[in-house]
């Protein structure tokens, strides 16, 4: 079948089609060149529309177990959001941390066509591939979190073969099905449970002697030589506490010119100037990033209420669960391997910190000036629910908008942040690079993320509204490798994505101290530890897409 | 699809299989060795006494029935869906099973607007309750296995519920960090714990605080004011002042008792223990919900995770929760990523609502709620449904017991044995995959809740 979506205005940054007018055809999921003869079976008007790819969101929580604790611990806070069944779709809540199947379901009725988890623990693999294959309709793939799992800290401590380190990263991307690899709090999931309560970049590990700085630089050159799309992404030291964007920046400058992902930037931006010895550090981030075009960053935006935070970095965690509003949270430490900490929070407006948190998230947006360095990210559920994209997308859109919004928060925010002098709007062909084709590059997707021949048929259809908010939350029309998913905002199909994983070389030979470390100290043999690619796809549960990787460098 | 357990499943005539997950206990041990000859399972290695039975088993032949009456499997599915069809109030009752099995159970329950629940709920509510109110600080087995400095075992027979706890984590041979933790204290608290296991060259010092586990909820208390400091003569009045401890110390803790004693332990003992956790680098508070079997007993719980946050003020330590028998993490854990709640759910409305105790699917057949009850016991023979006058459609594993004949039976396979699958252990974050072992052609529930779903 032919289907043919016709005049639509066409943002596909990646063929740097910039709102042209255009005829999209697609036969079999994918995007074609039709054959002249060839018939079309479906045409659909979409003159004044605006056509993108379908979005990619490259790190959102909705998978693994600190999300379904997280689920667990707040039950008055799904009360408020229950989703009853209808003949297509099944039952679900929604709010800070929705159900796998409302999770699908919103994200495609927000136009969204692939959602990246960035925190999987390799311990935890298994669940959190469980749960992602009961999220419908959107592609999945997850990054394993390696950095303070004992197997690598102890490598890097006895300094083995670096060889033998990258031949660990991969055998742990595949067994765990990963696409990339995320470091949180570098060695400092693993400090917190030698009751360190905080690690800098170049301060040691009180039992492998290591510091953050060794596990950054170690992994991302692996993961470099590799040949792994995705640069090592580093949720870095110090989440959360004033004067961190020293941190980051010596971060910054630690990765010597290795690709690297700084995730949820806002949370490490901060400074200790102005009255409160707390002010934004956005200006002298943007300065650096430009001149390390190795780096790329997505923001982590704050946005005004209830949510639950989630994190693999059990340490910083624990220190912010004193704010924990309701009092309740939950800190694991887990199988020598990682941790976890989840603290329900209310980012107010009124309150100075939280509005200088949000005010330091826009100034990010608006201070990077290469859209394909920084993707559109709240760190759902951290900064707020992915639901509030589209608000997100109109204060990033519409100056006059946020101006407005400026005028509901803390006013001394604003007086230590740069946001009232930022005049930038973002066009829409800017904002199809920061959801679309630029997470879709640096995660190395090659047939996501655009519109042109051969691409997956993932394709959101909008209403050019001059209110971007109310364009963006809903699509007119959403598909999925081809079928039509979404119409007005309500799903009228239920697909099953695919899952992304990226495989690069390895020795085999790894397997036979892995299996004797595996036998010796685990609960869990070494041949269990591995994920198959049934567990992932039985039950009709999608496929598995293998992106590629670049010849692995010695 | 059949439902025979008469016949061999797959491969060879005997086989010898490895790296075999337990299903029979939550700790899901994967290390087993067990060989096949026709349908008789034997545990060759790292067995235990649960396991052996659970594998060992005869299992005797089973047919689909529909009152008491042999029929073919599909007519067996038919009379199932028209049960729940016809029915206002389905209860799906046990859920012993699988991710899969537990992921069918949910989809049948949403269509038919019934109500979800565990058999064990009744336990891993113990937790649960505390999740939702306060949260906790929780560690895994290998995280307890190689860095605990001391474990304490509060009023469960751990040894007893959990055959290898001691073997594989308090006694492993060898640890990451055995240059730090050379020797681990183990501390008991309750009556008539099985300590003979907390032996070999990994355990140092075993200190037992002997109190019935109908208080330890006092003792608990006694020990969480003391890890905080508190002096308990504050609260030595003849009316206690209303408070934290009062209210923990709910009759014993007066003027009236003015011996150095709590629930029969004495203070110089509490306090001891109590230095050895404060002294500790990781210490493990362990224990087992199925173990804590009296009234309110979340609230012993509650204080040992209190303990243990307070613990955390200055160095580390964890609670680590077993149990999770018969499935049950699995069933609570898919319920709560694809509904936000955990178990005891009701889709009468068409969404999920969630209520701990009015959807406890045990109290809802003692007080007559709910028109037909699908109970699903696929592990062991001891998980019968329990009595009811609402008809039942039983979902169970061949030998399951029965007190009276159900509307409908249909025997299933059990995951790890009869069919592939895949568990959630204990602690909720490691899962792990269940083998065939080909024993025999027992569907797996989840093939069969699905065929009923498809024909309702």
């Amino acid at each position: 079948m032919m289907i043919k979506l016709t005049g639509g205005k066409v943002y596909d940054p990646a063929n740097k089609v910039d709102g042209e007018v255009r005829d999209i055809y697609v036969a079999d999921g994918r995007i074609i060149v039709p054959a002249p003869e060839a018939r079309v079976d479906e045409e659909y008007d979409l003159k004044g529309r605006v056509v993108m790819a379908g979005a990619i969101d490259p790190h959102t929580h909705i998978g693994g177990g600190k999300v379904t604790i997280a689920r667990m611990l707040l039950p008055e806070d799904h009360a408020k959001d229950e989703v009853a069944h209808t003949e297509l779709t099944r039952a679900g809540t929604g709010h800070a941390c929705p159900s796998t199947l409302v999770t699908g379901y919103r994200y495609a009725e927000m136009g969204y066509t692939a959602c990246f988890e960035p925190a999987m623990l390799p311990a935890n693999a298994r669940q959190a591939h469980l749960e992602m294959g009961d999220t419908p309709l959107v592609d999945k793939g997850a990054f394993a979190m390696l950095g303070s799992d004992d197997f690598m800290l102890r490598q890097l401590a006895q300094k083995h073969d670096f060889s033998l380190v990258k031949d660990y990263i991969a055998w742990t991307m595949h067994a765990s099905q990963a696409i990339a690899v995320k470091v949180v709090n570098p060695g400092g999931i693993s400090a917190f449970k030698f009751n360190q309560r905080k690690l800098d970049l170049d301060e040691k590990h009180a039992y492998y002697g290591i510091t953050p700085r060794d596990i950054i630089v170690t992994l991302a050159r692996g993961l470099l030589e590799l040949g792994v799309t995705h640069p090592l992404h580093i949720h870095g030291c110090n989440l959360g506490i004033p004067g961190n964007v020293e941190t980051t920046l010596a971060t910054i400058r630690a990765a010597e010119g290795l690709p690297i992902h700084l995730t949820h930037i806002q949370f490490h931006s901060y400074g200790v100037g102005g009255d409160r010895h707390f002010d934004s550090g956005a200006v002298r981030i943007a300065e650096l990033l430009k001149q390390n075009p190795n780096v790329s960053i997505d923001v982590g935006q704050v946005l005004f209420g209830a949510t639950c935070t989630a994190s693999g970095d059990s340490m910083r965690q624990y220190n912010g669960a004193k704010n924990a509003d309701p009092k309740r949270w939950v800190v694991m430490d887990i199988e020598c391997d990682a941790g976890c900490g989840v603290v329900p929070f209310r980012y107010r407006d009124k309150s100075y910190v939280h509005a200088l948190m949000w005010a330091i998230g826009l100034e990010t947006f608006l201070l990077c000036e290469d859209p394909w360095r920084i993707f559109l990210t709240t760190d759902h559920p951290n900064g707020a629910p992915f639901y509030t994209y589209p608000h997100l997308i109109r204060l990033l859109m519409d100056r006059s908008f946020r101006k407005d919004m400026m005028q509901k928060v803390h006013p001394d925010a604003l007086k230590n942040s740069t946001l009232p002098s930022l005049e930038r709007e973002y066009s829409l062909y800017e904002i199809a690079i920061m959801t679309r084709a630029g997470p879709a590059r640096s995660l190395g997707l090659k047939d996501r993320g655009h519109l042109g021949v051969g691409a997956c048929a993932d394709i959101t259809v909008y209403a050019d509204d001059a209110d971007r908010e109310a364009m963006f939350k809903t699509p007119k029309l959403v598909f999925k490798n081809g079928e039509l998913v979404v119409r007005d905002g309500r799903v009228v199909k239920v697909v099953q994505g695919a899952t992304h994983v990226a495989r690069p070389e390895y020795d085999k030979a790894i397997e036979k101290p892995l299996k004797d470390y595996f036998d010796s100290y685990h609960t869990m043999r070494m041949e269990n530890f591995k994920l198959s690619d049934e567990e992932i796809i039985e039950g009709g549960r999608g496929e598995i897409i293998v992106q590629p990787t670049k010849a692995r460098v010695s | 699809m059949s439902a025979q357990s008469d016949g061999l499943g797959v491969g060879a005539a005997s086989e010898l299989y490895q790296n075999v997950t337990c299903p029979f206990c939550g700790l899901l041990c994967d290390d087993l060795e067990i060989s096949r000859t026709g349908s008789a399972l034997k545990v060759v290695k790292n067995g235990c006494p649960r396991s052996a039975a659970g594998f060992e088993r005869a299992l005797p032949a089973a047919k689909p029935l529909v009152d008491g009456k042999e029929v073919s499997l599909e007519a067996a599915i038919a009379a199932a869906a028209a049960r729940i069809k016809a029915a206002k109030l389905p209860l799906y009752g046990g859920m012993a099973t699988d991710v899969d099995g537990a992921r069918a159970v949910l989809s049948l329950a949403d269509r038919s607007c019934g109500v979800v629940d565990h058999a064990l709920s009744e336990g891993q509510y113990r937790n649960i309750k505390v999740v939702q109110t306060s949260g906790w600080i929780t560690s895994t087995l290998t995280e307890t296995r190689n860095r605990a400095d001391l474990i304490v075992i509060v009023g469960s027979d751990v040894h007893k519920l959990h055959g290898r706890f001691f073997e594989r984590i308090v006694c492993a041979r060898q640890s990451m960090f055995d240059d730090v933790v050379k020797k681990r204290t183990v501390i008991f608290i309750g009556e008539g714990l099985d300590t003979s296991a907390a032996t070999g060259p990994r355990v140092g010092e075993v200190i037992t605080l002997s109190c019935p586990n109908t208080r330890l909820t006092e003792l608990l208390g006694v020990i969480s004011a003391r890890v905080r400091g508190a002096h308990l003569e504050a609260t030595r009045t003849a009316e206690p002042k209303r408070g934290l401890l009062s209210s923990l110390l709910p009759h014993s803790w007066t003027a009236s008792t003015p011996s150095e004693e709590i629930a029969g332990v004495k203070l110089s003992a509490v306090d001891a223990v109590v230095e050895k956790i404060k002294a500790a680098h990781y210490g493990v508070m362990v224990w087992s919900p199925p173990g804590l079997n009296f009234p309110q007993a979340d609230l012993a719980v509650h204080l040992i995770c209190e303990i243990v946050k307070e613990l955390n003020v200055t160095t580390r330590s964890a609670g680590l929760s077993l149990g999770g028998n018969e499935g049950s993490p699995s069933a609570a854990s898919v319920a709560t990523w694809q509904t936000g709640y955990p178990l005891r759910i009701s889709y009468a409305n068409g969404k999920p609502e969630y209520d701990s105790y009015r959807y406890s699917i045990g109290r809802m057949i003692a007080q007559n709620e709910g028109d037909l009850l699908l109970w699903l016991a696929s592990f062991t023979t001891d998980l019968g449904p329990p009595a009811t006058r609402i008809p039942t459609v039983v979902l169970g594993t061949p030998g399951l017991r029965l007190a009276k004949q159900p509307a409908v039976f249909i025997p299933v396979g059990t995951p790890g044995i009869d069919h592939a699958g895949i568990m959630i252990r204990c602690d909720n974050v490691v899962s792990l995959p269940m083998k065939n072992l080909g024993r025999s052609q027992l569907p797996p529930a989840a093939d069969v809740l699905a065929a009923i779903e498809k024909a309702l």
